[in-house]
Formats: C-alpha cells, structure tokens, sequence
C-alpha cells in the first residue's frame, strides 16, 4: 500500500494531491484504453456485417438525420456541462459545480429518451430487432452498448452526487467527481465515431 | 425440465465424479470443522486483500485445475491408445478434448502465472501491496468463481463440447443445443473480468509503486515481464469480453453475429477469438520467459546477459503479438493477400524469441551451474520450447500450413511450447518462490524424481505426435482406424502421457511431504538471490518491508551483499522504522463473486429470474463500496518492532 | 508507434509528476474560455462532418476519410482539452491512449481485411 504522499500545494488539483487517487486516475485511464479496444472490436464487427441486411432494411433505408443530429448536439453539450463541473471542481465552487453536473445529467437523460425512442420506432413501428439480420445485430448491440455506459453513468453520477452532498469537497470525492468526467467524456468520443461511421456513413455511403 | 437434462446422468465415469464431488466437498467440511477452522478462513482468507495469499489462493485453484485438466489429457491419451477403442464415445470424448483446453490455458495456466505474480512482483519492486488491493480480490474471486461455473457443467447440464476455439456454426443453437456451451461462455466471460482487472492492477503497481532509485531499467527481469505481460491483457482480453457476449447474445437472444441464417458471419467469431486468442499466448508465455530469466541468474550466479535486449525483445514480442492472429486460421478462406502479410508477421515474431535463447545460453555460458530442481525446470525448457518454436516456424508458412493445419502436427508444436515453456515455468517458479510463500523448502529429491519422469513422459509423449500429424492424423479424432500406421505411436504417446501424470502424483507428494519434513526456510534467502523478494524474511510479514529500500542499480541486493554483507544487508535500524499504512480487508469481493456466479449460473440455463436478482446483488456490491470511504489501517512503530523482531528470528 | 510507447515509458518513469508549470489552481477563478473555445470547435468539426457527408459530393473514399479524420480531430481536442490528458502522468496517459487506438485501428481495418474474402464488388 502506497504511504501517501500529501501533496499541499494549493497549484495543485485536489483531485492529484494523494497518491492513492493518483494511483485511481492513472488506473481509470488505463481502463479507459481497454473499452477503447473494446469498443472497437464492436465497430469491426458492424462494419463487417453492415452489409448483410438480410431480408430486413439496410442502414440507408433505416436512419434517419434528425433523432441522430439532436443525440449528437445532447451528448456533445453534456461533454462540454461535464467540462464546465470539473472546472468548479478545481475552483472548490461546490454550488456552481453541481448545478453544471446536474446539466450533464439531464442532458444525458435526454440522450438517452431519444435513444430509447429510436430504438421504439425500430422495433415496434418497423417491425426490426436483432433477431432480424446481423447489420442489425451488429446495430443494436454496438449502439445499445453505447447506451448501457450512458446510463450506468448517470446511475454512478447520482451515486456521487450523494456522496459530493455528504462529505463536501474531499481528496477522493474530488477524485470521483474527475474520474466521472473522465468517463463521460469518452462516452462522447465514442459517440462521435458512432455518429461519423454508423449513421453518417450508413446514410450516404 | 427433466431431472436427467440438468442432472447428467448414464455414463459411469460422471457417476466416479458425482461421488469424488461429494466425498470431496464432505471431506473439507469435516477437516475444517475438525481442526476449527472456519473462522480462520473466514477472517484471514476470505476477505484477505493481501497479494500474497491471493496469490497463493490462485495456485492452490490451478493445481487443481492441473489434476483436472491433465485426467481430461489422461482419458484422451487412452481413449487413442489403440484403434476403434471404446473408453469414450464420440460426445464424450468431445466434450474432454474441450475442457481439457480450456481449463489449462484459461484455469491452470493463467492463474498460476498470475498468482506467482501476486506473490512476487510487489516484493521484488519494494512494494507493500498492489495498486488496487481490493481490485485484485475481484480479480481472484471472479476467476475462482469463472472456473466453478465452468466446471460445474461436468455434472450440471453437460460440458460444452465445441473444443476450447468454439467455432460457429459448431457452437450455435442449431448444432449445440443445451446449456453446455453456455457455460464456457459466462464462464470465461466471468473470468474474463478478473483477468483484465488483473492487468490494470499490475500495469500501474509497476509504473507508480516501485522503490525510490528503482528506474524500469533497474527492475527485476520478471517484473519486466509481468509490466508488458499486463500491457498485453489490458489490450486483448476486452476483444474475449466483446467475441464471448456476441456469442451468447446469438445464443440467447436469436442475434445473427455468426449464425448461418439471416447473413451472420461464422468466420468472424474465428477472426475475433484469435485476435484475442494469438495476444493470450504470449500472455502466458511472457510471464515464463521472465520466470527462467530469474532462476537461470540465480543458479548461474551471473547477472542476465543483455538485460536491455531481454527487455526490448519482450517488447517486439508483445507489439508482435497482436498482428499474427489470422495464422491460426490460414485455411479458412481468407485470401493468398491476408495469408501473406500474416505469414510474414509471424514469422517475424520468432526472430525477438531467438534472440532471447540466445542470451539464456549466454547467461549460462561460464556462469557457476547449482542444479536445483528450480534449475532443471529451466533448463530443460531451452531445448524443448526451441523444438516447439522451430516447429511454429515451419506453421507460419502459409501454404506448407495447409498441409500440417488441425493435424497432431500442430497438436504437438503448441504442446511443446506450452508446456515446456509455460508448465516447466510454472512448476520451475513453484519451486523457487515456495520458500518465500511458505517459510519450507520443497523437498529436492521428490522434485528431481517428479521431473525426469514428467519432462521425460513429455517428450515420449508429444516427440512422436509430430509425425503421426505427418502422416495425416487429424485432431480431436475420437479414434482411428487399424491399418493406417498410427496404431505404434499412438501406443508410445499414451505411455508419455502416463509418464507425466505419474510425474505429477510424485510432485503433489512431495508438496505434502515437503510440509511435514520439508526444510525450514530460516534467513529468508534459500538460493543467495539477487532481488529484494529475499531480502525479507520467508513467509515474509504482511507488510512485506519494515523499511521500503533504495535501489541505485539492478540486482541491488545482490549488490548489497557483497558490499556489507548477508547480516547488514538485511538489517533494518530501528530509527527508520515508520507507521506503516495497510489497506482494509473486505468480504465484498467474494461476494460479489458469489453474485456473479449466481448471474452466470441463471443465464446459462436462461432462468432470467436468477440472473437478474445475481446482476442486482453485483451492482448493489458495487454501490457498498462506493460508499465505503474506510482507508485502511496504520500498523504503529511498536507493532512493526514486534513483527519485525519475530520474523527476522535468526 | 508500439516502440515510442514504450520509449516513453522509459524517459519518464516512476517519479510522481503534476504539470506544476500549468498553475491550474490559478486559471479557475476566471471563466474558462478554453472549454467554451473547445465545445465550439466540436460544433463546427462536427458541422463539418455532415457538410462532407451530405453536401460535399465528394467520391466515397474521399468521405470517409475526411469524416474520420474529422473525428479523430475531434477526439483528440476533447482529450487534452476537456480530459486532461497530459496531467498526472501525463506522458503514460497519452502514450496509453495512442496505443489503444492503434490497436483499435488494427482490430478494425484487420477485421475488415480479412474478411473480404469474395466481396470484390465494391
């Protein structure tokens, strides 16, 4: 077990200044590169059976550029509102902070309900699951994954938030608050190679 | 459902298992209850976050797992002995061939690999812990409760019987039904997750824990290892994550990932299993290399020839590693294209492997040879895992493959290098490192016995495999005909086999003999050993080192002795004694095992109203230690005094 | 790539680092231009993107590989700037990340290789 290095110096972020969070951040961006690759190993399985559709509808027949620019615009200002939190983290602005953690939520609610909307409109109106083709097996489950780590997020985020109102700022909830910005944020990048090489590219290529 | 569909029932040797099950279980129950001991487990092991009994618990399993695994090899070997013999049928036999596999790779080797490095990798950096002490207790836990799951299907359900590779359409639905491959599925998957866990553990333990003056440069060749070893998982297991829930999801949910129908893509689930599959061997094989690396010094007493290409060699090896994969399926179709480039990528990896026998050899070459049992592990490997490495070469030829592809020809070259690279290694650290875990020698005159008979059963079982494979015999054939020329060697390769597990029964032995008579490891440095794994006492106190050292280069303590010698080296003043801060102990990782387990339990039989309370009890452990902002413990100066004193007894 | 990771694990190793020369205490009693700067340039590098997709009338190829090219830009603003990617230990992170991706791209691109086997009619 590390001895904690107390760091005192006020240049430094909270969130940095004993070596066990040190430690869980490093550990969190190195568990970071490991949903990278695992998320890529979904992207490789949808665009090698993107096109095989089956007798089901290929994915220019299916998305549509609306529903998909307005999860886009969520997600990226939630990325943005997450930005904005751990900024008042750093100033100890606890009031400030949560107003802005409390948008990134909504927001990602929002993101989720028009997901959960389009996948509605998927399966209940056109009558397609991922029982139909593999393109749409490799859909589902690569979006849905996506959406899974969204809404474990805000779970996790609602956990912290409890604990932010319980114990103020701390080292280590100072660190919480950091590492689920961290998350957040590369669910956006995730979503950002989504939007460019599921929709984007399903709808034009 | 019938009783008998989740029961197995009708073949007299599972009938031998229910009752060595039961027995079994009723035995420990009573051994427990009769030296009271329950408490004892419960407060020292179960909870324990401490890496040296992590470690230790991991070995235990796959010594288990070992006997397991190898009885599976043992059934084989005599099910083939000779021609159209009726020890197994066809299904039977299937299912041994694919437990056999899995179970030693993923429960046997893995864990005993990444139990010595619990055990060892945080004493030799100057460590008191790992980074993420709990962390490695989910690790532990899930990956005896993976291995349960799995093993369980023997008498609950049926095995999977698709072989360890699982191909599609073979593995689906339509052509496995039942519950069987579903266990390989959550099981793995399960242990999967402890696996990855594991990696990251290790990968920041080393980059932030070692000891002040002790640069990457400076580290110990097996910590160097165990650093690009946990590189490698941290970048391969997430593909298994991904390969196995597709697979489950095609089996479960009707998804057409590799189905046959409605476009699914079968190859693709060989593409994924080996694009994790091919990084998973160098996974078990790294840990190896850095494991002879130590004990040829030490018994050589000579420092490692070529540290820095040791380590760049590991490098390439492990960069390598992850663009040879389609080498495992050369004759599926890909292409004259696709062959090429991975012919040529894997043919390139053995070039950083040569270069490593080469600096073995030289670490030896006018070194003082002690031959300990450790010693002959080692170097026994050189020639054998050579032999298995030439024969990769000679694979790696994309269309020379066609010929020699699922023959025994392939059989025995990933026995060779498996087994004389991972097993020898893993029974050559068994051997070293006991002392240190264990506070007793193993006896070394059981363990030469066990090793001449099992290296020598090796190569009398797997050398003639080679040219059966030559001559056309395929892999995971039930039985063959008389006539073809295979009978004679067949024969030989079954007494190899029996060979090894005698071998094996002479090793368990001397591990309870060693315990009752063994020699007391009384300084803590059996072997006069270069790293600071010795330096402690033997088995070392929970906190591994009353005072953390300085390194100023590698092999310090080595150093260290010769400059002060063996009593000042050792000595700790008691003006730099320090509180020393250790981490809680906690149940919640068992538990949350237990959850899983329960989860994986449910959907392999697609009872959603077990897996999903299991998955519940899993978040719900993991919303406890969200909450937990207990940290640990401080150890006093008196109290490190007192342990101190009693340890260094001499 | 996979021997600049490692390089860059050996030129700064072990000892504890915090970007001391950034002051970032300093920076948050002012509001922080940079994140908005940042979020603007997602919007427009994601405008962009649909512009190329939709509008553009650009060969297949060409598309896609401005739309990747775009994200991957995307993706790196948003780690350094909102990530931090090169705080703590920063030179590990980063070399961290560009091995995960390389390996990504590997996975992907290899995937997609291997199995076009017969599918030449594209």
């Amino acid at each position: 077990m590390a001895e904690s290095t107390h760091i005192h110096d006020k240049n430094v972020p909270l969130e940095y200044s004993k070596a066990e969070d040190r430690m869980t951040i490093l550990g969190f961006w190195v568990f970071l590169g490991a949903e990278v690759v695992l998320f890529s190993t979904l992207f490789a399985t949808y665009l090698v059976l993107h096109s095989r559709p089956a007798d089901g509808p290929t994915s220019a027949e299916l998305f549509k550029p609306e529903i998909v620019l307005i999860m886009t615009f969520l997600l990226l200002t939630s990325s943005f509102t997450g930005s904005m939190a751990i900024h008042y983290l750093r100033a100890q602005n606890m009031k400030k902070m949560i107003v802005w953690l409390l948008l990134t939520m909504l927001l990602g609610l929002g993101f989720l309900g028009c997901e959960i909307y389009e996948f509605h409109e998927y399966i209940a109106l056109e009558g397609v699951s991922i029982k139909t083709s593999a393109f749409l097996s490799g859909f589902f489950v690569l979006v849905g994954t996506h959406g899974l780590h969204v809404t474990l997020g805000i779970g996790w985020l609602t956990l912290i938030l409890i604990q932010l109102k319980k114990r103020g700022f701390t080292p280590r909830t100072a660190r919480k608050v950091f590492v689920i910005g961290l998350y957040w944020h590369f669910l956006d990048i995730v979503w950002l190679f989504i939007f460019t090489l599921v929709y984007l590219s399903g709808m034009v290529l | 459902m019938k009783l008998d569909e989740f029961f197995v029932t009708g073949e007299p040797l599972i009938y031998g298992a229910y009752v060595s099950i039961a027995v079994a279980t009723l035995g420990i129950i009573f051994v427990l209850t009769y030296f009271k001991k329950w408490k004892w487990l419960w407060t020292e092991w179960i909870p324990t976050v401490d890496h040296k009994k992590i470690g230790i618990m991991y070995i235990i399993a796959s010594l288990l797992m070992l006997f397991r695994g190898g009885i599976d090899g043992m059934l084989m070997r005599t099910q083939l002995a000779l021609p159209e013999l009726k020890v197994l049928s066809s299904s039977h036999y299937n299912e041994i061939f694919t437990t056999h596999g899995t179970i030693m790779i993923l429960f046997m080797a893995m864990p005993f690999l990444i139990g010595l490095m619990n055990i060892v990798v945080p004493l030799q950096i100057g460590a008191r812990d790992v980074a993420f002490p709990f962390l490695n207790a989910i690790s532990f836990w899930s990956f005896f409760m993976g291995a349960m799951l799995f093993n369980i299907s023997f008498v609950i359900g049926g095995s999977p019987d698709a072989g360890w590779t699982a191909y599609m359409p073979l593995a689906g639905n339509e052509l496995s039904p039942g519950p069987g491959q579903n266990y390989y599925l959550l099981g793995l998957q399960l242990s999967g997750i402890g696996t990855l866990a594991t990696g990251i553990n290790f990968l920041v333990t080393i980059l932030r824990m070692r000891a002040p003056g002790m640069t990457l440069m400076k580290m110990p060749i097996f910590t160097w290892s165990t650093l690009i070893t946990s590189i490698i998982i941290v970048f391969a297991f997430p593909v298994l994550t991904v390969a196995l829930a597709l697979m489950t999801f095609d089996r479960l949910f009707g998804s057409h990932f590799f189905t046959l129908a409605n476009g699914g893509m079968p190859m693709m689930w060989a593409n994924l299993f080996w694009i994790w599959g091919h990084p998973e061997v160098y996974i078990v094989i790294l840990p190896a290399f850095g494991i002879f690396s130590e004990i040829i010094c030490t018994f050589a007493r000579k420092t490692l020839f070529g540290y820095k290409a040791m380590v760049f060699s590991m490098i390439a090896i492990a960069g390598l590693s992850f663009i040879v994969w389609v080498h495992h399926f050369f004759t599926m179709g890909a292409g004259a294209g696709v062959n090429s480039f991975f012919s040529i990528t894997t043919m390139a990896i053995s070039v950083p492997t040569g270069v490593k026998i080469f600096n073995w050899l030289l670490t030896l070459y006018k070194g003082r040879i002690k031959m300990t049992v450790a010693m002959m592990w080692s170097l026994a490997f050189i020639p054998n895992f050579v032999i298995g490495g030439i024969t990769g070469v000679m694979l790696a030829m994309a269309s020379a493959d066609y010929q020699y592809h699922n023959t025994y020809f392939l059989v025995a070259h990933f026995h060779y290098v498996l087994v004389a690279g991972t097993v020898f290694a893993c029974f050559a650290g068994l051997y070293y490192w006991y002392p240190k875990a264990f506070g007793h020698m193993l006896n070394e005159r059981l363990g030469k016995i066990s090793f001449w008979l099992f290296m020598i059963g090796f190569n009398v079982c797997f050398f003639p495999l080679y040219f059966v494979g030559l001559m056309g015999m395929a892999r995971r054939m039930y039985t063959y005909s008389p006539g073809l020329g295979w009978t004679g060697i067949n024969i030989v390769a079954t007494i190899g086999a029996f060979g090894m597990g005698l071998g094996f029964i002479v090793l368990v032995y001397s591990i309870y003999y060693s315990a009752r008579y063994g020699k007391r490891d009384v300084t803590g440095d059996p072997w006069d050993g270069r790293t600071f794994e010795w330096m402690i006492p033997s088995p070392p106190p929970h906190y591994n080192f009353a005072k953390i050292p300085q390194v100023s280069r590698l092999d310090e303590y080595w150093y260290l002795k010769k400059e002060k010698g063996f009593k000042e080296a050792r000595e700790v003043k008691e003006e730099e004694l320090k509180p020393i801060h250790m981490p809680n102990k906690s149940h919640v990782p068992a538990i949350m095992s237990v959850f899983f387990f329960i989860a994986g339990f449910g959907l392999v039989w697609e009872w959603y109203w077990m897996a999903i309370p299991g998955l519940i009890g899993v978040l719900a452990c993991m919303v406890i230690r969200s909450f937990d902002y207990n940290d640990g413990f401080y150890l006093s100066i008196e109290e490190v005094k007192e342990a101190h004193k009693v340890g260094e007894g001499n | 790539m996979v021997v600049y990771f490692y390089a860059s694990l050996l030129i700064r190793d072990g000892v504890v680092t915090v970007n001391e020369k950034e002051n970032i205490q300093e920076n948050h009693d002012r509001f922080p231009w940079k994140l908005v700067i940042g979020f603007v340039l997602s919007i427009v590098l994601t405008l962009l993107t649909l512009w190329v997709a939709f509008r553009s009338g650009f060969q297949d190829k060409m598309v896609l590989s401005l739309m990747l090219l775009l994200a991957f830009l995307q993706a790196g603003m948003q780690l350094v700037l909102f990530m931090h990617v090169r705080e703590g230990e920063g030179t590990v992170q980063v070399s961290n990340m560009v091995h995960a991706f390389f390996t990504a791209i590997i996975i992907v691109a290899g995937s997609v290789w291997v199995m076009s086997f017969g599918m030449h009619n594209h």
